[in-house]
């Protein structure tokens, strides 16, 4: 029954009239509908999850409308869009309920924008036609773009304006790729029958370029993560979420669904950029995450140390390294959403980000301080968590094709754990610094309703991460089907010695 | 000869409802303004009825100095149209003041008139026929506030910087014409199938007199000059009709006339193209004021439009065609936006700072100017992306994909200027509101605009494709 009824169409309709409905009503009333709207969002997804096949055919819930004359109206999920339609409908409610008091001016306008912007992410996972992906994805500026001016802090309006200008530049060259890709498939823009096409080997390079330009900015890898600090300690803290936990993963799904299916041989060619800028990423951005004041922006440099591993692992060429990828993206968009959901809690006590001005919460919000832990542990990666499960892969995947690409990247985790912990600390334990500090609440029901699911879920993906991944694997094994023809090789292989008789050695 | 005269049935109509009119006009004088607006809409409409070329192939008429085909059927729709809206536009505007005259809707109709045959012309001669008569109309139009020193500063300036452009076109005609012994546009292909040097000096002043009609860097000087000085309704039909019929023209021209020195003028237009997308985006940022802002961005959308034409093939063609359509509505109803712009003692205001907190004081007025800022642009979902899409595809398939890629890029820097708009629509504190205006007619066509640029717009892809392919496949199967 599920199958014949068009539910992707019905998952992306719903938060729009969502949005209309924000629009004509009232604060409250704005609230509460963006509420339902969302959570009717998410049992439609956990139905969809429900409903998937592990193990039927490759695309599912298609749907395919030739309305546009030139493309599709073509919905269609496999298991890794299923995952991160998943994590989207997951993270939505719970961005509204964040954003209750939080955000006090044009509240209609606010939850109506975050609704669009639920349609056009879900969108962009749902996309099987190459333009209405491209339209999805682009898209998605405009609401971050008025989410970020119209609710974010101080330097709103240059955070939103570099966010903007810089992901369009991305994405812009994106589209001319695009258009050769269809062009030379005689206009054929099914993104399943071009996962299928042989561009040839010389336009392959351009065309990786071209799309690396859009998703290494959307991802975003070093050098071009700039925009990232700015806009997240300027969006709202709903808005760091939907940024953090959805839209950084717009580039590792652009990677996976176009970059290593249709070109791998320029994938193979050009994974040292990957690697190179992977390693710098690692390394430097933890360096800089280790000194910062802002709590903000020390868990958005983080972001990119972790975007890092999720580009290590996917271009490993092997199933570890893929999968490990995966689950760091979905990994990382718990906790890092949970992270800013954690310094949102005391930003709205407080009005204040900067860590010297905390301290010893242990002591006055001993469940804050809890739950706060899970997700600083989940970040570095401790066993048990769902940091651990997708690290560890993404290593063990990187290891088999180049060790030393391996090697810095564990520094990684090392580095990680220096400054999440120390943050932790400083924030956590030892006196108050500021008299403020120690006087502020514990965790309210509603916040404690927000961050708690996000605690269970990582706890899951830690423990018995088989069901994230048993949706994936075959979609995996596409992947790898596709790509290991122009796999390299890797550097750790078995060298022939040169064996000699033992008896022969004795007799000399 | 009688099929001839039904080949220009609509310009025969249009003509005589324009003298018509004017003679009402003068005996009734200005009160009978507005009924005379709704007169000249209404043969607008019966005019575009009569087009041939839409439900036939249509033809060529008088020895084959006027094309009456799908690509002509086309551009005068969207011609019309926009004619009849900046027309509705322009009676409330100028009627707050009491200074709207019935000349008005008198000279539209002419200029329309020169705007169809720009669009039909086969035969250098009826072009300029053509393009004097639009344009002598619109000199009148931008000093239509004599008592407005701007104004009469545009109409003049606009004059003197035409007059020049017609002189180098006509130079331009008159070394196509020695060399190649046709004023004929079938006849000078032929003849430009080996290229003489002075052939091409001809081509390359024809091109140069049509630039300054579209205002193509670097012949774009007058137009945020006239913009500016000239009264908001005539900017509005500035920025709109006599572009479409201008870039009809050119494609004509090029398509038709030139073809087989395609590689020859192919440089020139890219050039234009690319210096007007970059120049179109930078020289805007630094604007004050509105109308100025909205010239740049006539100039830099007019750049995306060459891309199609570059492109040369039938696919440049229709994507040219679609873009224009598109363009007009999206300036149309920026324009309409700005009309709306009055402070609270009714004068009007142009200065970009006075949109800051637009949405709070006018909330749905905001949103329409969003909408046809990011539409201008081209971001998706926008219906403004889907033209821009068009030509860098047309690019593409003409193996013009470096063209493409520097073009698109050049459209972020545009970008930024229409996101500064939303910026102060959305992110500042409201500058004094805007006065109250009780304006249907206005309010209901920024709301179709508006419908047109939101994602609704898409659905009409399928409609619009059909009809611009079925124009460019007109210009490449000429009778």
């Amino acid at each position: 029954m599920l199958q014949s009824f068009p539910i992707l169409s019905a998952i992306l309709a719903l938060p729009l009239l969502g949005a209309l409905a924000c629009l004509l009503s009232k604060a409250d009333g704005a609230r509460w509908i963006a509420l339902a709207t969302t959570l009717a969002t998410l049992l439609l997804c956990i139905g969809l999850w429900a409903a998937y096949q592990i193990g039927g055919p490759q695309w599912q819930f298609t749907e395919h409308q030739a309305v546009f004359g030139r493309f599709a109206w073509a919905l269609g999920i496999d298991g890794i869009a299923l995952m991160l339609i998943v994590l989207t409908a997951f993270l939505m409610p719970i961005c509204i309920a964040a954003s209750w008091t939080a955000i006090e001016r044009r509240v209609p306008e606010f939850m109506a924008c975050f609704l669009v912007m639920e349609t056009l992410m879900l969108g962009v996972f749902c996309a099987q036609d190459l333009f209405l992906f491209y339209i999805f994805f682009e898209a998605g500026l405009i609401p971050m773009y008025l989410i970020i001016g119209i609710w974010g802090g101080k330097d709103r309006i240059y955070a939103a304006y570099k966010f903007f200008l810089y992901t369009l530049l991305g994405s812009v060259l994106m589209l001319v790729a695009m258009l050769w890709m269809v062009n030379f498939a005689h206009g054929e823009t099914a993104i399943p029958v071009l996962m299928a096409t042989h561009f040839p080997a010389e336009a392959q390079t351009w065309l990786w370029l071209a799309f690396f330009a859009s998703f290494a900015v959307k991802m975003p890898m070093w050098p071009v993560h700039t925009w990232l600090p700015d806009a997240h300690v300027q969006a709202p803290t709903a808005g760091s979420v939907i940024l953090a936990g959805v839209l950084l993963k717009m580039g590792g799904y652009g990677f996976v669904r176009f970059s290593l299916p249709m070109f791998p041989e320029a994938s193979a060619q050009l994974i040292w950029v990957i690697f190179a800028l992977s390693m710098v990423a690692v390394v430097y951005t933890s360096l800089v995450a280790l000194v910062q004041q802002d709590m903000k922006k020390l868990i958005a440099y983080s972001s990119v140390a972790h975007m890092a591993f999720v580009t290590i692992g996917l271009f490993a060429f092997n199933r570890q390294g893929i999968e490990g990828g995966l689950i760091v993206m979905l990994s990382h968009g718990l906790v890092s959403g949970a992270l800013f959901l954690c310094v949102g809690v005391v930003y709205d006590r407080l009005h204040s980000r900067d860590i010297d001005r905390y301290g010893g919460l242990s002591n006055n919000m001993p469940g804050y301080a809890l739950l706060f832990m899970v997700f600083t542990m989940a970040s570095v990666g401790l066993p048990g968590t769902s940091g651990f499960v997708g690290e560890f892969l993404a290593l063990v995947g990187a290891y088999a094709i180049n060790s030393w690409v391996a090697a810095v990247a564990t520094t990684g985790i090392i580095l990680g754990a220096a400054y999440m912990l120390w943050l932790y600390w400083r924030i956590a334990f030892g006196a108050a610094r500021t008299p403020e500090a120690a006087l502020l609440p514990d965790l309210s029901l509603r916040e404690l309703a927000i961050l708690a699911p996000i605690a269970a879920a990582v706890l899951w993906m830690g423990v018995y991460p088989e069901s994230f991944l048993a949706p994936m694997r075959a979609d995996v094994d596409y992947l790898l089907e596709r790509i290991e023809s122009a796999a390299p090789p890797g550097d750790a292989q078995p060298t022939a010695g040169s064996p000699a008789p033992a008896a022969a050695e004795a007799h000399h | 000869m009688l099929q001839d005269f039904l080949l220009v049935l609509p310009e025969e109509i249009l003509s005589v409802a324009a003298l018509l009119l004017m003679l009402a006009a003068a005996w009734a004088g200005d009160r009978s303004a507005p009924l005379l607006t709704w007169l000249a809409v209404l043969s607008l409409a019966v005019a575009a009825f009569f087009l041939p070329g839409i439900r036939d192939a249509g033809g060529t008429a008088f020895y084959g100095q006027f094309a009456a085909d799908s690509f002509a059927a086309f551009a005068k729709v969207v011609i019309y149209a926009a004619a009849a809206v900046s027309m509705l536009a322009a009676m409330s505007w100028f009627g707050r003041d009491r200074d709207y005259r019935a000349e008005y809707p008198v000279l539209i109709l002419f200029s329309a008139i020169g705007m169809g045959m720009m669009a039909s012309a086969a035969d250098l001669i009826s072009l300029y026929v053509g393009l004097e008569l639009q344009s002598l109309a619109a000199y009148v139009l931008a000093s239509f506030q004599r008592s407005d020193t701007r104004s009469a500063e545009a109409g003049l300036k606009y004059f003197v910087l035409g007059a020049l452009a017609s002189g180098i076109l006509l130079y331009g005609i008159s070394l196509l014409y020695g060399f190649t012994g046709t004023t004929q546009f079938a006849g000078i292909a032929a003849a430009l199938a080996d290229l003489s040097s002075g052939e091409l000096i001809g081509i390359v002043f024809v091109l140069a007199g049509l630039a300054f009609k579209i205002s193509a860097v670097p012949f774009h000087m007058w137009t945020p000059d006239v913009y500016e000085g000239a009264p908001t309704p005539v900017t509005a039909f500035f920025a709109s009709a006599p572009k479409v019929a201008a870039m009809a023209l050119l494609t004509r021209v090029a398509i038709e006339g030139m073809a087989p020195a395609t590689d020859s003028w192919r440089q020139i237009i890219i050039f234009m193209a690319l210096a007007s997308t970059v120049l179109g985006g930078v020289a805007a940022i630094g604007q004050k004021n509105i109308k100025r802002l909205l010239a740049y961005s006539s100039i830099n959308n007019v750049g995306f439009a060459l891309v199609g034409l570059a492109a040369a093939g039938a696919a440049g063609v229709a994507s040219v065609l679609f873009y224009m359509a598109v363009y007009v509505a999206m300036t149309l109803g920026a324009f309409l936006v700005v009309l709306r712009m009055r402070d609270a003692g009714g004068e009007p205001v142009e200065t970009i700072a006075s949109l800051a907190g637009l949405s709070r004081t006018r909330p749905l007025l905001a949103l329409a100017m969003a909408m046809f800022m990011f539409s201008l642009a081209g971001i998706p979902p926008l219906f403004g992306f889907w033209p821009k899409f068009l030509v860098f595809q047309a690019a593409v398939e003409a193996h013009l994909t470096w063209l493409a890629a520097v073009a698109i890029a050049t459209s972020v820097i545009g970008a930024y200027y229409y996101i500064m708009i939303v910026k102060l629509i959305y992110f500042d504190e409201p500058s004094p509101a805007f006065a109250e205006t009780r304006e249907p007619v206005g309010a209901a066509l920024i709301l179709a605009a508006a419908l047109f640029v939101s994602p609704l717009g898409y659905f009409a892809i399928p409609l619009l494709d059909a009809a611009t392919q079925a124009a460019a496949w007109s210009l490449f199967h000429p009778f």
